[in-house]
């Protein structure tokens, strides 16, 4: 919905080729753009403001690099910008001295404070932490035994509580001994969600706090919030001293403005973002990825990094093996299918190209995850040496899978000549050799991948 | 007049007074910087509109939206039309109340019940508590009601329905987390079909509008509904939260194209947000705004009015 800035910006100076400085006039409609996309992007007006000046500053008068079309020379001020204003290093948790460390989880209602307490333990404990959770939420119904159901499902202890136990304070005094005597390093402490001018709540995150002592106190925002974001999380870090910020829900398709405006006005880091519904989808964050897709300019880093992250990374090295002598047969087709599968839906996936040249077209395709399905049926009802060698597989052969696999011939004929078209890219892909060998090399990026986009 | 699936019943006593109650601090903020704005200046110039548009901005009421209401305000000035800052006040209201006013519907008349509620959303806008809320309201208006804990996805979602069936002393239909929507939803239909209910209401789990599968889930659910009541959901209510920003535009469009919305809770009005990018969903999708809510408790749940709406956000 939203048109990429760089498109947006190419239009501007469309009429400027040749132009080998930025200046006031030709600047003017090009920081109107900028301004827009901000805007659009749920950055807070005011920052927005800030944003313009800091790059309208920058740009003035400087000769556009060589290597750089002015359209490329005024993207990358904005982009470095943004994660200069994002905050360029990434941000560690910090730990007490003596444990446990107590995390505090706040935020307004609906932000996924539960939801990532969970995945916040999740991350701990694979990084070698010794979490344990409790809920002090004792007004918003079931919100207790949410947290306990999430506790039991990523398999980390959790305080419960006992029926007298009506209090914050009396819950989260019970947890913190709880914590020492199982010998867990960090408690996580889930509050319940409130309005930021509720001074009755306000003031029980304070007591919290002071009795506590915690090492973090992790605002939870919404990647969605529009222009309010600076406001409550303003007097969130007012009342509290908030140490940083965990942005949610940004596996959906908003812009995530709300980022830098939180970053501006509390001047705290952003240090995790909420990417999925399942207990591991929380990641680091990262500055220049986060700017990117405020930008409108995707996420090829965080999509690179899922491919390694989940890829075997002998089973690539293999597959790699048999790509360059040709002996990649159906059945790696299906592993390939298979292991893409593991990354998510392939929608995604998609949401995190950036918006440009032939990928942008990707954007649109509506993909058929039952089409998945259907092709791993398809090569199921093969024989193994059908597998092995798909120029056995005759029109006899092909009427019997098309039966086997509950489709049609012609399925089967598609999935064959779609498998063939992926099998000769991949030879003249790894023919290249060079650069792009060694990039694959590094990326261990499945060479289904291409054939199976090219298919659909 | 209140218009319910039901007809219209009269307007509670005090209607207005809550609602200025409920929304009095988003009233701050707005109206305390427009009214900023246009009473310390007298002149229409370049800062004016400036103001005005941070105004309008920072409502979440969108680029697009506010470029355009400038734009008019600006036309008329060139033409010397509008001669001090005040009328420019009364132009921003009356703009913005006739956009909502296109796009007010009536409530579907429901000739013969149960009148089956759907309530969908992205994940933590307040289904769960619009639907306590909504379900103590058609009781006090004197109907049946039946909830469906069609939520089986997120933990403790069935209990959290529970806890507001017992609340307003509402039977909940539910089966084991993790099982099919549909067959919940397929349960509950028919369950208010024998008990002869007057109102089903049906929470769904929150799901981002960009997941594919799960707005294929609601399809799913629609059909279900069909097979058991052909004129099934005669209300699709999505839950908006009054925080969102510009990408609230997309989530009405999306869950629109695959459930049919045809209403809009906005929800955490009681906070400093203004919810103004439904000023931008009613004027690209035409789609009303039925309620408001403005706390946690019970009785939090306001029927929308435009005009008293824009009224007392200009008092």
């Amino acid at each position: 919905m939203f048109d990429n800035l760089s498109e947006k910006l190419q239009r501007v100076f469309k009429n400027l080729r040749g132009e080998g400085k930025l200046t006031a006039e030709n600047m003017e409609a090009a920081l109107r753009e900028i301004r827009v996309a901000l805007l659009e992007a749920d950055v807070h007006f005011r920052v927005v403001k800030q944003f313009i000046e800091a790059v309208k500053l920058q740009a003035m008068g400087e000769e556009v690099l060589s290597a750089l079309s002015p359209t490329q020379h005024v993207v990358k001020i904005v982009r470095d910008e943004m994660i200069k204003m994002l905050g360029s290093h990434q941000a560690k948790l910090r730990f007490a001295n003596e444990p446990p460390s107590a995390i505090m989880i706040v935020g307004l209602q609906g932000s996924g404070k539960t939801t990532s307490t969970g995945k916040l333990a999740r991350w701990l404990s694979k990084n070698g932490h010794q979490p344990i959770m409790v809920s002090v939420d004792v007004y918003r119904p079931a919100a207790r035994q949410q947290l306990a159901v999430v506790a039991r499902d990523i398999k980390l202890p959790i305080y419960a509580g006992t029926a007298d136990e009506t209090k914050p304070s009396e819950l989260a005094k019970s947890a913190r001994r709880e914590a020492v005597q199982t010998g867990r390093d960090v408690l996580l402490v889930d509050t319940a969600g409130r309005l930021h001018i509720d001074d009755q709540l306000m003031t029980e995150l304070q007591e919290l706090k002071e009795q506590l002592n915690p090492s973090e106190i992790l605002f939870v925002a919404d990647a969605m919030t529009g222009q309010d974001a600076v406001k409550s999380a303003d007097e969130f870090h007012k009342r509290l001293g908030i140490t940083g910020v965990i942005l949610t829900k940004m596996d959906g398709d908003a812009r995530g403005g709300a980022a830098l405006s939180i970053r501006q006005i509390t001047g705290q880091p952003l240090k995790f973002v909420g990417v999925g519904e399942k207990f591991d989808a929380l990641e680091p964050f990262h500055p220049d990825r986060v700017a990117q897709r405020i930008l409108g300019m995707g996420d090829m880093l965080s999509l690179i990094e899922k491919v390694e992250g989940s890829i075997d990374q002998k089973k690539a090295e293999e597959m790699q093996r048999k790509l360059i002598d040709n002996e990649f047969t159906l059945e790696d087709f299906r592993d390939q299918i298979k292991q893409i599968r593991k990354l998510g839906p392939l929608e995604s996936l998609l949401g995190m190209m950036p918006n440009i040249g032939p990928i942008k077209d990707l954007k649109n395709v509506k993909v058929d995850e039952n089409e998945i399905t259907r092709i791993v049926a398809i090569i199921d009802s093969m024989t193994p040496r059908e597998r092995e060698n798909h120029m056995l597989v005759n029109g006899a052969r092909r009427r019997r899978i098309a039966k086997g696999s509950g489709t049609s011939v012609q399925d089967v004929n598609n999935l064959l000549k779609q498998y063939a078209q992926a099998r000769k890219m991949m030879k003249s892909l790894s023919g290249m050799g060079g650069m792009l060998g060694k990039r694959m090399g590094k990326l261990k990026l499945p060479g289904g991948l291409g054939g199976m986009f090219g298919g659909m | 007049m209140i218009q319910t699936l039901f007809g219209s019943v009269p307007p509670e006593p005090n209607l207005l007074d809550r609602l200025k109650a409920g929304i009095q601090k988003t009233r701050t903020g707005f109206v305390e910087r427009l009214e900023d704005v246009i009473g310390g200046k007298k002149e229409i110039d370049a800062d004016l509109l400036e103001e005005l548009e941070y105004t309008l901005i920072t409502a979440d009421i969108g680029v697009k939206t506010a470029t355009e209401i400038l734009e008019s305000i600006r036309q008329r000035v060139d033409r010397k039309l509008v001669a001090d800052a005040h009328e420019i006040k009364s132009l921003i209201r009356q703009h913005l109340l006739e956009v909502l006013e296109a796009s007010e519907r009536p409530v579907p008349r429901v000739l013969e019940p149960p009148a089956v509620v759907l309530v969908v959303g992205v994940n933590g806008s307040g289904k769960t508590t619009s639907i306590g809320k909504l379900a103590s309201r058609f009781k006090q208006e004197g109907h049946s009601v039946l909830l469906c804990a069609a939520d089986t996805f997120r933990a403790a979602a069935i209990e959290q329905l529970e806890i507001w069936g017992s609340r307003t002393s509402t039977d909940v239909i539910r089966q084991q987390a993790g099982s099919d929507p549909s067959a919940v939803l397929y349960d509950a239909l028919q369950a208010a079909k024998s008990r002869k209910v007057d109102y089903v209401i049906v929470d769904t789990a929150g799901r981002l509008h960009t997941k594919v599968n799960l707005m294929a889930e609601l399809e799913k659910m629609r059909r279900t509904a069909v097979k058991i009541i052909p004129a099934a959901p005669h209300e699709v209510l999505l839950v908006l939260d009054a925080t969102t920003g510009q990408n609230g535009l997309e989530q009405a469009r999306k869950f629109t194209e695959s459930s049919g919305v045809t209403g809009i809770i906005l929800t955490k009005l009681d906070g400093t947000a203004k919810g103004g990018i439904v000023i931008s969903i009613a004027r690209e999708l035409n789609l009303p705004i039925r309620y408001i809510g403005v706390g946690e408790k019970v009785e939090d749940l306001l029927p929308f009015d435009p005009e008293q709406f824009v009224a007392s956000l200009f008092e």
